[in-house]
């Protein structure tokens, strides 16, 4: 290996961020010409270490050398004059603008401070050409491409400056398999030019196919550098991403088939979403917390925003034998459900307002007589629920923007609390949460359990759903491959059938 | 643009709740303590010291003082009469009303353009020589309704047919404005004298202030209240603020936002009767850049353009500066040219003051 210069070296990488030390010490060797593959949980540092690398965060500690260099990227641009440009999951292109203004977006060829329209087209006729696909044409509107022609858009960008590395985040999630064909292609041809390519891909078969050598995190440290991406048997690579450094606290379940007498909640029949979810059945009893395993885009947040009408569907759910139909997420906040959305400050909260408003938000209608609000009945079951579950700062006036993540999460459940409800949904309740609030929430989930009340939980991180859970459904690209008790299955065994399809 | 995977963000805003004042100032948060859930008596003295730098509208009653003072400098006599202040009262009445409703729609997360035409449209159909038949009474239900109807077909565009509030709005200003020109042939129609009881609501005083001001007041009142103390201002709230969070919470987004623009157009509707009352006419052209001055009295009184916070008070603050500075223009008999520069002016300075503001308490 020493015969080579690394062209990246990232070496004991620290970043805290309040409360986490989200890396914590990793360390990244990327040769020239070489797809270099970062795998990891959710969690283990992946999108951090990239964007400090993209300059959009500035690490606390380590040294960062690109061509032997060392070098600070202090701001995105930063980093692309680097030379190093990132193609996120979410592509950051213009929709409005054209392929060749997208291409050239903030570094247009100018001539006293006019566009050179024709010298811009043609160079990206040439950029699209060399990638493959000299059919999209520079002057088409971004918007009116396919997410995988945004693709390639995304990397003629990359390549239209002078880009020695590229990182691809997920690239494949958004494209059909064929496309995936033509990306490694492209892929192939950027390496054999000496790009060097990180690739991040939660899907083992991709990395044999296009790899040549896997950096594995967790919990933000670098376990495993370097790896051989063809040949290192799975087990051991899946092994060094679990088997976490810190054990999670999770309550005492109750017996297995101790629910199997309880009244059923929520009964989902061939659920369907075109393209996303196919002849999805299951259903969960009260009291009982079923798990949904999965990776980011095989449909589970779907299942969850399909039962609490928040997406059309086709097939049947049913809550207590009702159906939910078309009501939309009144109906079905009205026969009893509740959701934690994924993204809790964007989906669930009002930032700027008090606890107190937070919480009552999804029950105003308890303190209404006539339109008008009982505030003193409203504030009195707040701090109620905020001792109950041992919100902190405990203080019902704050603005829920000064809480952590861990309390913000408390703030949504105690939501739901207020009112009488049969099933709750739990998307990734736990992101951006501590470690040690963690255990905290785990608590409170399986107490509201044990209160009676259904529960259906989403994670990424499978220790928390075979922790947590008392029936674990896996699902891979909108079907579930899997159901059954959480007690009879392992991490080991989950990642296997998610990531690689394995059947058990 | 760049998804950030859960973590706390790293911006220079994140809230930093260990330096907070308020929670140096409570009791210790003892985490592991078991008797932290004990009694929780009101906030310690100091944190509701530290919270007076928030006493709402400081500022703005601030510059108001300080208006008064340079009114009571430069033009003494004028400016602290009795009449002259009632005067500037009556003067923000109109405005006022129709800002009552603004604030609603801006704290909702949209805005009303058409608010001047749709009062012009009222105060037209109202004085019709069809409905002046019927009596002043049915002039005033008139103008209400014709407001009330304006506004929710603006809301029911927003919220059913997907219209950008802005467009939306825009073309009920133009379509308003037209149609009142049309109904009245662009001509300015009188109230006739049997109707004498609506241009009675400028004249009749009651402890020496005019009937209108109370109207005024009255609508103030009411917003405030339908704002603070009850499901509906909460949910104003709320969809302004986090739409997407107000909707999985099971509050219907779009009937909501409907009911916002209904009611910035029944707002519309009672300032056409008061500026009927002022001007014992209706028109065409009443209400001319009124959306401007709403707006601007709005934001300068620190309701965010982006929604989900905002106050009544604030506004009819917002507006009350803008009116004393016009008063004070005229009194010194100084250019109204200067008058209009001095306006954006203060729009800028209030809105640069409170980003200020709201940057430094977290």
């Amino acid at each position: 290996m020493s015969a080579v210069t690394p062209l990246l070296q990232m070496k004991g990488i620290v970043k805290r961020f309040p409360g986490v030390r989200a890396l914590d010490g990793v360390d990244l060797e990327v040769l020239p010409g070489e797809v270099h593959c970062l795998l990891g949980q959710n969690g283990a540092g992946k999108s951090t270490l990239i964007k400090v690398l993209a300059g959009a965060h500035r690490p606390d500690e380590g040294v960062v050398t690109l061509g032997g260099e060392e070098v600070r990227p202090a701001s995105p641009i930063d980093a692309i004059r680097l030379g190093i440009s990132t193609i996120y999951q979410e592509l950051d292109l213009v929709d409005g603008l054209t392929v060749a203004q997208n291409v050239f977006l903030g570094h247009e060829p100018s001539r006293l401070g006019f566009v050179g329209r024709s010298e811009a087209g043609r160079a990206t006729r040439g950029l699209l050409t060399r990638l493959g696909h000299g059919e999209i044409r520079p002057g088409t509107e971004v918007g009116r491409l396919s997410p995988a022609a945004k693709q390639v858009v995304s990397m003629a960008r990359a390549l239209s400056r002078d880009t020695r590395l590229i990182v691809m985040d997920e690239p494949s999630a958004a494209l059909a398999h064929d496309e995936v064909a033509n990306l490694f292609r492209i892929i192939r041809e950027l390496t054999a030019q000496g790009v060097a390519v990180i690739y991040i891909s939660h899907r083992l078969e991709e990395i044999r196919e296009i790899g040549d050598r896997v950096t594995v995190l967790k919990d933000g440290r670098t376990v495993a550098v370097g790896l051989p991406a063809k040949t290192t048997p799975t087990g051991e690579i899946v092994s060094l991403m679990t088997g976490r450094s810190v054990e999670h606290v999770f309550p005492p379940r109750p017996d297995p088939g101790s629910h199997e007498d309880r009244p059923e909640v929520l009964r989902v029949e061939d659920l369907a979403v075109p393209g996303v979810l196919a002849g999805v059945s299951f259903s969960v009893r009260a009291g009982e917390i079923v798990g949904l395993a999965g990776l980011v885009g095989s449909g589970r947040s779907e299942i969850i925003e399909a039962v609490y009408g928040a997406r059309r569907f086709t097939g049947n759910v049913l809550l207590e034998g009702r159906p939910v139909g078309r009501g939309g997420t009144g109906r079905t906040v009205r026969l009893g459900m509740g959701l934690a959305p994924e993204e809790r400050k964007s989906q669930a909260l009002l930032l700027d307002q008090s606890v107190t408003r937070n919480i009552s938000l999804a029950g105003l209608g308890r303190y209404s007589r006539l339109g008008w609000l009982d505030r003193r009945r409203e504030a009195a079951d707040a701090r109620a629920l905020v001792e109950r579950l041992d919100v902190r700062p405990g203080d019902p006036d704050r603005p829920v923007k000064t809480l952590s993540g861990g309390n913000q999460q408390k703030v949504v459940l105690a939501r739901w609390l207020l009112n009488e409800r049969r099933l709750l949904l739990l998307d990734e309740p736990t992101r951006g949460v501590d470690v040690g609030a963690r255990a905290e929430l785990y608590a409170v989930i399986r107490e509201l359990a044990d209160s009676g009340i259904g529960v259906l939980l989403v994670s990424s991180e499978v220790p928390e759903v075979l922790g947590l859970a008392d029936r674990v459904l896996v699902i891979r690209e909108g079907t579930v491959i899997h159901q059954g008790d959480a007690r009879d299955l392992d991490e080991h065994r989950v990642l296997d059938m998610i990531m690689e399809g394995g059947a058990l | 643009m760049t998804e950030s995977q859960g973590g706390a963000p790293a911006s220079p805003a994140s809230p930093a709740s260990p330096a907070s004042p308020v929670d140096v100032a409570g009791p210790p948060a003892g985490p592991d303590a078991p008797g932290a859930a004990a009694p929780r008596p009101a906030p310690p003295p100091a944190a509701r010291l530290s919270r007076l730098g928030e006493v709402p509208h400081l500022g703005l009653v601030a510059a108001l003082a300080l208006l008064a003072v340079v009114g009571l400098v430069t033009v003494p006599d004028a400016f602290a009469s009795a009449s002259n202040l009632v005067g500037i009262l009556s003067l923000a009445a109109t405005i006022g009303v129709i800002t009552v409703g603004a604030t609603f729609v801006i704290i909702g997360g949209g805005i009303d353009l058409s608010v001047g035409a749709v009062m012009a449209l009222a105060s037209v159909w109202a004085t019709t020589l069809a409905t002046q038949s019927y009596g002043p009474l049915v002039m005033i239900v008139c103008a209400v309704l014709v407001g009330a109807g304006a506004g929710l077909v603006n809301g029911l565009l927003i919220a059913y047919g997907r219209l950008v509030p802005f467009i939306a709005t825009l073309a009920m200003l133009v379509a308003a404005r037209g149609l009142a020109q049309r109904m009245s042939d662009r001509r300015t129609q009188l109230v006739q004298q049997g109707n004498q009881a609506i241009v009675d609501l400028s004249t009749t005083r009651v402890f020496g202030v005019p009937v209108l001001v109370y109207i005024f007041a009255v609508v103030v009142a009411a917003g405030w209240i339908l704002l603070n103390r009850t499901t509906f201002g909460r949910r104003t709230y709320a969809v302004g603020g986090n739409p997407e969070a107000a909707r999985l919470a099971g509050i219907d987004v779009r009937r909501h936002t409907m009911w916002l623009y209904a009611l910035s157009g029944l707002c519309c509707g009672i300032a056409a009767v008061l500026i009927m009352a002022r001007t014992t006419t209706g028109s065409s052209t009443h209400g001319d850049l009124y959306e401007l001055d709403a707006i601007a009295a709005v934001i300068i009184g620190g309701t965010l353009l982006t929604g989900g916070r905002g106050s009544i008070v604030g506004s009819i603050l917002g507006l009350l500066i803008f009116t004393v500075i016009t008063n004070l223009f005229i009194l010194n008999g100084l250019n109204t040219s200067d008058q209009l520069i001095a306006k954006g002016l203060i729009i800028v300075v209030a809105v640069l003051l409170q980003r200020r503001s709201l940057r430094s308490p977290t």
